[in-house]
């Protein structure tokens, strides 16, 4: 990163301050740190809404640079979530055992039947599955953070994009793939308690005597930190020729194939290169939450990143963290139950149940009459107006002007 | 004689209908060719095929000195051998500015590793300020290409061609909705070209092909019908019936 990156790109220096001032602002208000005006739970929302940013930040990559309208992307976040849980409960069950047997002494064959008993009694088993055979190792669990949502996103984009599935096919395919994953993660003999999923994720092993105060806090900061590294490797990413290259083949691809660049090999670059930072986003959202189960993973969470992105307003990086923040956080006000109630006289408008229906509305309205989503609001702002490219064309040999432009 | 690019013997069915008939055709590695013939004669096919856009039913195409078998190469493969394209309708990047349209277009590493970490060095620009200024946009660089005439996107996709620096230049329609001052101005650039190039020129506008002085080729239903200069094929009694008599 040179000086002349950030010279040339000022809005990452503008997202970097305005990131560290709200770290920050959040830090000192909290009740670790600070004057105890913003709660535990809140803190939790916030530094869940930055990772909620991140993954955003992966879905513009893919879809408002690049053209990929990927459905997928939730299930690279909830992979990288059900990874770190893996760890997170198997240490932490592990501790209980060891507290529980009261100093005898276990054979390492008792310790994992413990374990195991104590993970899976839910679903009725008592043996630990093969996939759980590294749970046990912080480095090992975090290395599968990226290496299970990389694979599974280089091995399914080589499939897709060697095949030349474009446009709404590739979307109905991540889809597929999505749901794919859902339903086998939600059978008791995944291997990852099914419907149950992974819980207990915010008591952190080894940092009881930190309590949650101090543990949200430190997960905000995290995901701050993730957020703003993340920021800067997009922004790297589509600043340059690469850059150039990802918005051409968003635009016309075959033509940039007649460029020489080997399109599909860019494609599979930047579906790993998001998968790995939904990933990361995911692997810092679940400790958070606190829990995980496969009703994460479904189709709908990342139709719901497409609705944040272009709400946001697509093919800016900072519109897309806009959006996911905005709406994140005005849904989860809406669905608290916080907002009160609308009282029409002749029926109550319960937002909890019609929150959905005004997001959706927003989304249609967005796409209609706002293609720039939030962002288009601060071009505004700054006096940038896109020209009325409406109007019938004048004729095919005059196709870049419209009949509006040719008058001026 | 070797040439640089020799077909040999292609067709191609579409649907049932025969779009290329054991067609063959040869340019030699400095040369300037005029492809005329009638609409669906096939000139746009047979330039589909030497880029790798369409898979032919059989036949060969061999390239270069090591005679490269094209058939097994796709479209970016083919692209990187030194086969440049310029589309009938232009076809630029309307989003981005003119610099970036030719950056992207600069004989440079085409790999995603490559391309990330890949800093335009002063050269670069040099050459592109010198290809815009070229094709008569040194005042455009900054300007999204979206916002450009006709003519003037006829004129960036020549440059984003010649920043390619291809061996073989294939011409869609170069002269379409371009004044005629610009016309003479493309014809002396392929003339120039073909010098060092080799240079293939489809084209209705028979005065533009008078123009470019070269050997001319005349396709037919999909196959090479008349070859020679464009006084010799324009006196064949077969090129008038299918082509010239209308």
């Amino acid at each position: 990163m040179t000086q002349g990156f950030l010279s040339k790109n000022p809005s990452v220096l503008i997202f970097l301050s305005a990131l560290a001032i709200f770290t920050l602002v959040i830090t000192f208000l909290s009740n670790a740190y600070g004057a105890e005006l913003i709660s535990t739970s809140m803190v939790k929302t916030l530094g869940k809404t930055l990772c909620l940013c991140l993954i955003a930040i992966a879905m513009d990559l893919v879809w408002g640079y690049m053209g990929i309208l990927s459905l997928g992307h939730f299930a690279f976040f909830g992979l990288g979530g059900y990874m770190v849980g893996m760890w997170l409960m198997y240490a932490r069950t592990r501790d209980i055992v060891m507290q529980s047997s009261a100093g005898l002494p276990l054979t390492p064959q008792e310790l994992s039947d413990a374990i195991a008993s104590q993970i899976f009694g839910v679903v009725g088993t008592s043996e630990l599955p093969a996939i759980w055979a590294f749970a046990g190792s912080l480095p090992f669990q975090l290395a599968l953070v990226l290496l299970v949502p990389g694979l599974l996103a280089l091995v399914f984009g080589w499939l897709a994009f060697r095949s030349r599935v474009t446009g709404v096919y590739l979307s109905i395919l991540t889809q597929a793939m999505t749901l794919a994953l859902a339903l086998y993660l939600f059978q008791n003999d995944s291997g990852l308690r099914g419907n149950n999923g992974l819980s207990g994720l915010q008591n952190i092993p080894g940092l009881a005597w930190a309590g949650q105060d101090r543990l949200s806090v430190w997960f905000l900061w995290a995901s701050a930190l993730a957020l703003g590294l993340g920021y800067l490797a997009a922004a790297f990413t589509v600043s340059g020729k690469f850059g150039s290259v990802m918005r051409a083949i968003r635009d016309d691809e075959a033509r940039v194939r007649f460029l020489g660049y080997p399109v599909e090999g860019y494609k599979l670059f930047v579906f790993t290169l998001t998968a790995l930072i939904a990933a990361i986003a995911g692997a810092l959202y679940y400790p958070q939450a606190g829990i995980i189960n496969p009703a994460e993973i479904a189709p709908i969470a990342s139709i719901y990143l497409a609705v944040w992105v272009a709400i946001g307003g697509r093919g800016r990086l900072w519109g897309a963290v806009l959006g996911a923040a905005f709406v994140s956080l005005v849904s989860t006000w809406f669905t608290g139950g916080r907002a009160p109630d609308l009282n029409l006289g002749f029926y109550t408008v319960k937002w909890v149940d019609w929150w959905q229906v005004l997001l959706g509305l927003s989304f249609v309205m967005v796409t209609l009459f706002a293609p720039k989503g939030l962002s288009g609001l601060v071009d505004m702002f700054d006096g940038l107006r896109p020209p009325q490219r409406r109007g019938a064309p004048l004729g095919p040999d005059d196709g870049a002007l419209q009949e509006r432009e040719a008058q001026e | 004689m070797s040439g640089l690019l020799e077909v040999s013997g292609i067709s191609v069915t579409f649907d049932g209908f025969r779009a290329i008939n054991n067609l063959s055709f040869s340019i030699g590695a400095a040369e300037l060719r005029a492809v005329i013939g009638p609409n669906g004669a096939g000139k746009t096919t047979f330039m589909d095929i030497v880029t790798g856009k369409t898979r032919p039913d059989g036949g060969r195409v061999l390239w270069g000195e090591r005679s490269i078998d094209l058939l097994k190469l796709d479209e970016a493969q083919i692209a990187r051998e030194g086969i440049g394209r310029k589309f009938q309708r232009p076809t630029v990047f309307e989003d981005q500015t003119v610099a970036e349209n030719l950056m992207m277009a600069l004989k440079a590493h085409r790999s995603p590793w490559r391309v990330l970490f890949w800093k335009p060095a002063g050269a670069d620009h040099a050459r592109v300020e010198e290809l815009a200024v070229q094709v008569g946009l040194g005042e455009a660089l900054a300007r999204k290409s979206g916002e450009l005439s006709h003519g003037q996107k006829q004129w960036l996709e020549i440059g984003m061609l010649l920043a390619q620096e291809p061996r073989l230049l294939l011409v869609d329609e170069p002269a379409a909705g371009m004044t005629l001052a610009e016309r003479e101005q493309t014809t002396s650039l392929l003339v120039d070209l073909a010098k060092t190039h080799a240079v293939v020129v489809v084209e209705h506008d028979m005065d533009f092909v008078r123009r470019l002085n070269c050997k001319v080729t005349v396709l037919h239903e999909g196959s090479v019908l008349a070859e020679g200069s464009l006084d010799h094929v324009t006196a064949n009694q077969q090129v008038i019936e299918v082509y010239l008599g209308r």
